[in-house]
């Protein structure tokens, strides 16, 4: 089958039954995409398919030909990053790392519909997203940091 | 920071745009060619005998590689049963608890490992479990290690017994002290079993050379640890094992542990080719190292001044079933003595039990000590209807004051960061609403303790390597290198920093008990003077001075009546390494066992009671810190912060359910940890006493602020509700209840 990811496209064989997590980390080696919890309820694995965030550990392969899917590595182009980037680096909002790019995707997901939410859409967006180092205090501000440019 | 130019700056981590880019490297993104991946047999019992263990079945499935057991470990060889010093990976004749390993299988894909695993036949007979504490330590209870002698300062219990660690500790006379009290209280508080919820579940691949050499890549928080804890396992030399640090997604004491590297290790000795582990969530919950519940009873006697005149802890920890590390001495430390109190009794202990091993978590056992401690002062000050910060202002200890062990505090910020609290709150003024109160709590943690050294390398062109050999847990990498930056007065672009491998970094112990950046930075701190040393004899002979008319200034030495007569760093650097040229510079610093550098955090919590349905929500949080020095504020503030969101899960959420020993909620839906709809932006307010000890007067940051949380946000559910809860999670449930009781 093909899938679509970060634009460019790929021929993978493979058993429908297969998550896309696995195919991402194991077939397509983009292992920026985490595994915490194997069964939504982390969020460290969360991808954009067709723009929405979602949990890739629960998405099988078999549903996502002919859809784009975004994942972490295909969010800063030609060495420029992505403002949400920029921002966590910036504010701190980075520490062990691990929820990271499932937050940056699902803040992505966010701005994309509604550039300049509240900080309490910030804070449901991301309430799939778990993170045990940082209290999202500084997460909260770099996707807020964001939202207000 | 008047007068520095990197020490003290809000530098971005040096980690940070890897980790925000997917590049970064966990454990479990390692892949090696023909690798193999192995899966873990645990046990289903809490306690049984293993009467036979046959693995035929399993290996003789395609596609298996290997299956071990503790058979084929090579220092259980000789030994009835593994000696408690050594972690048992694989369960030799009886099985401890639900959930230890017993086997564990490599095969060339993770789904025929999970197959074999089916396949390894066991007989098992269950024997009697424990699953009480205050059951397993009376005397005629059923003994999980027959030959286990209570551990205490004194020397080794005669009798056998449940208990592996056990300290008292006494000053004063505490029957004379509490008749001297005007208004005595005594209760007990119950905290359960908690995990430290890193996000990254435990992970290793490991390898072997034709030599016999071993590598592995793992998470771990200490990777000099892991080499020798996989030499004693594997019976190598340490010379024979290269241990390679990757990115840690979240440790909190949880990583100290190694779960996976021995059993990989083995396999691939076994095998000739690379072995890689994960463990699954529910595995993590399960089998890993969560943080011991507790049972502590608290009796604390004060004047009508308010002054304490004694007090006595009796402290019960759940070890579960391995006595693998002592939380009861961390308590006793802790949980009463930021205060002075000329009368004192303290006794604690560890308790074996059927359950899962305990482990380290952030501050181990001080968060429950402080729960006990902190919420019996608070009930003091209701009582004596006296302002809760002022009770704790005029008991805390001060430098030449005992600590509970009879160590003499140092220098310590206590009463400054009290004051810079009580500033904050007079600021914010009383909290208003109905059903919401506030809640206040603090607490000391002197650090734990361990050796570091570090090495820097100058280059030709001026730019420094530092060499680490501590992993990076906090940020720790960006902060040393703002060290070096700051010692030789250079951007700190021009410093590059890197955790070396076993087989190339200087030696450090575990980064644990906060002590990273303060004692790691006491080592960087020595290898750039020893470096700068070298480089002004070097300047010296350049200039035709003496070496102390130097000074070094934007990465020049130049002489102190005369600026532009000066060499760079770089030319220095070139210099050294040409023909004929000093030989290359390298700075090496070398510490020890540092002193104490106590740290001491206050924590303010407005909270509101939903009296429907008992749900305490967190208005907002403030936690009042001395660090010493902040070398990164940005960095100390996310400690803090991450901390606090901790507290408010251990305080309000998370525990283990347990049935038959059996961990029940296993998924991190069912262990419920907080969310960013749960922690409201918490306010870090900095105080900087500087320690004695610590270069730029650092202390140690990590660890202390999450142990006022649990009872700081108890108190302010009293405040809010008018009702006290003893026991953690105050859980809607919980608060529903005790709403209809009171």
């Amino acid at each position: 089958m093909k899938i679509t990811v970060n634009g460019q496209e790929h021929e993978i064989v493979t058993e429908p039954g297969r998550t896309l997590l696995d195919i991402l980390r194991n077939d397509l080696g983009l292992t920026g995409t985490k595994e915490g919890c194997g069964n939504g309820n982390c969020g460290s694995c969360t991808v954009l398919l067709d723009g929405q965030a979602v949990n890739s550990c629960l998405v099988l392969v078999a549903e996502v030909e002919e859809r784009e899917i975004t994942t972490i590595e295909g969010l800063s182009r030609h060495g420029e990053l992505h403002p949400l980037q920029r921002a966590f680096i910036e504010e701190g909002a980075v520490q062990c790392g691990f929820c990271t790019p499932g937050i940056i995707l699902s803040a992505k997901a966010l701005l994309d519909e509604n550039p300049h939410p509240t900080e309490i859409q910030v804070r449901r967006t991301i309430a799939g997203n778990l993170c045990r180092c940082t209290g999202y205090d500084k997460i909260v501000r770099a996707i807020m940091k964001v939202a207000a440019t | 920071m008047a007068g520095y130019t990197s020490v003290g700056k809000r530098i971005p981590r040096v980690d940070s745009p890897d980790k925000v880019t997917g590049a970064a490297v966990y454990s479990a993104d390692i892949v090696l060619p023909h690798m193999l991946h192995a899966r873990v047999l645990r046990s289903p019992h809490a306690h049984a005998l293993i009467r036979r263990l046959d693995i035929s079945r399993a290996q003789a499935l395609n596609g298996v590689m290997a299956v071990i057991t503790a058979a084929d470990v090579p220092v259980y060889k000789d030994k009835a049963e593994p000696v408690l010093a050594e972690t048992p990976h694989l369960a030799g004749t009886k099985v401890v608890y639900d959930g230890q390993p017993v086997a564990a299988v490599a095969a060339i894909n993770p789904s025929i490992a999970r197959e074999a695993l089916g396949l390894v036949e066991v007989d098992y007979k269950e024997i009697h479990p424990l699953f009480d504490v205050q059951e397993a330590m009376k005397p005629d209870a059923p003994l999980i290690y027959p030959g286990l002698h209570a551990q205490h300062p004194g020397g080794e219990d005669p009798v056998p017994g449940n208990i592996p660690w056990r300290v008292e500790y006494t000053r004063g006379d505490v029957d004379r002290g509490f008749k001297e009290a005007d208004l005595i209280l005594e209760n007990t508080f119950i905290t359960r079993t908690v995990h430290q919820g890193y996000m990254e579940p435990m992970a290793a691949v490991a390898s072997t050379d034709v030599n016999g050499k071993v590598t592995v890549w793992t998470q771990s928080q200490g990777i000099f640890q892991v080499r020798e804890l996989l030499a004693e396992f594997l019976n190598l030399p340490l010379s024979h094992i290269n241990v390679v640090p990757v990115e840690i997604g979240g440790a909190f004491g949880g990583k100290t542990y190694q779960l996976l590297s021995p059993l990989c290790a083995l396999l691939s000795l076994k095998t000739g080719r690379p072995v890689k582990m994960v463990m699954t969530r529910e595995e993590v919950i399960r089998a890993s190292r969560p943080a011991p519940a507790s049972v502590i009873t608290v009796k604390l006697g004060v004047t009508k001044q308010g002054l304490m005149t004694a007090a006595s802890a009796f402290m019960i920890f759940d070890e579960g079933a391995f006595p693998e590390r002592p939380y009861a001495l961390n308590a006793a430390v802790h949980g009463l003595g930021h205060y002075k109190i000329p009368n004192l009794k303290i006794e604690a202990f560890d308790v074996l039990t059927n359950k899962v091993p305990s482990g380290s978590y952030r501050a181990p056992s001080a968060p429950q000590a402080a729960f006990a401690v902190e919420s019996q002062v608070d009930l003091i000050a209701r009582a004596m209807d006296m302002d809760p910060l002022q009770l704790r202002i005029i008991n805390l200890a001060e430098e030449g004051d005992p600590m509970p062990d009879g160590t003499i505090f140092p220098r310590v910020g206590f009463k400054e960061t009290m004051q810079k609290m009580a500033e904050h709150l007079a600021g914010k003024g009383k909290i208003e609403g109905e059903n919401r109160g506030r809640g206040i709590a603090c607490s000391y943690w002197r650090g734990g303790v361990g050796c570091s050294s570090a090495q820097v390398n100058l280059n030709a062109d001026g730019t420094i390597n530092l060499v680490l050999g501590s992993t990076d847990l906090t940020g720790s990498r960006t902060s040393l290198a703002q060290i070096v930056a700051e010692e030789f007065s250079i951007p700190f672009q021009r410093v590059s920093v890197v955790t070396g491998d076993t087989d190339t970094a200087p030696y450090s112990d575990l980064a644990v008990g906060s002590r990273t950046t303060y004692q790691m930075g006491m080592a960087v701190y020595r290898a750039c003077q020893d470096a700068k040393i070298k480089l002004a004899g070097q300047a010296a002979l350049r200039l035709n001075v003496e070496a102390v008319r130097l000074e070094l200034d934007q990465g020049y030495f130049q002489v102190k009546e005369n600026p532009d007569r000066c060499v760079s760093i770089a030319e220095l650097a070139r210099n050294s390494i040409k023909m004929k040229g000093e030989g290359p510079i390298i700075g090496h610093g070398s510490v020890g066992t540092p002193p104490y550098a106590p740290m001491f955090a206050v924590h303010a919590a407005d909270v509101q009671v939903d009296k429907e349905t008992g749900k305490v929500k967190i208005l907002s949080y403030a936690a009042a810190q001395d660090v010493g020095r902040a070398i990164n504020p940005a960095l100390v503030e996310g400690q803090i912060q991450g901390a606090v969101a901790q507290g408010i899960g251990w305080a309000l959420t998370e525990q283990y359910v347990f049935e038959s020993g059996k961990v029940q909620n296993t998924t991190l839906l069912d262990y419920k940890m907080p969310t960013a709809l749960d922690v409201p932006f918490i306010d870090v307010l900095l105080v900087e006493i500087g320690s004695d000890a610590g270069p730029y007067g650092i202390r140690p940051v990590g660890e202390p602020p999450m142990i006022p949380a649990l009872a700081c946000i108890a108190n302010a559910v009293h405040s809010a509700a008018g009702i006290r809860l003893r026991e953690l999670p105050m859980s809607p449930e919980a608060v529903f209840r005790a709403l209809q009781s009171s």
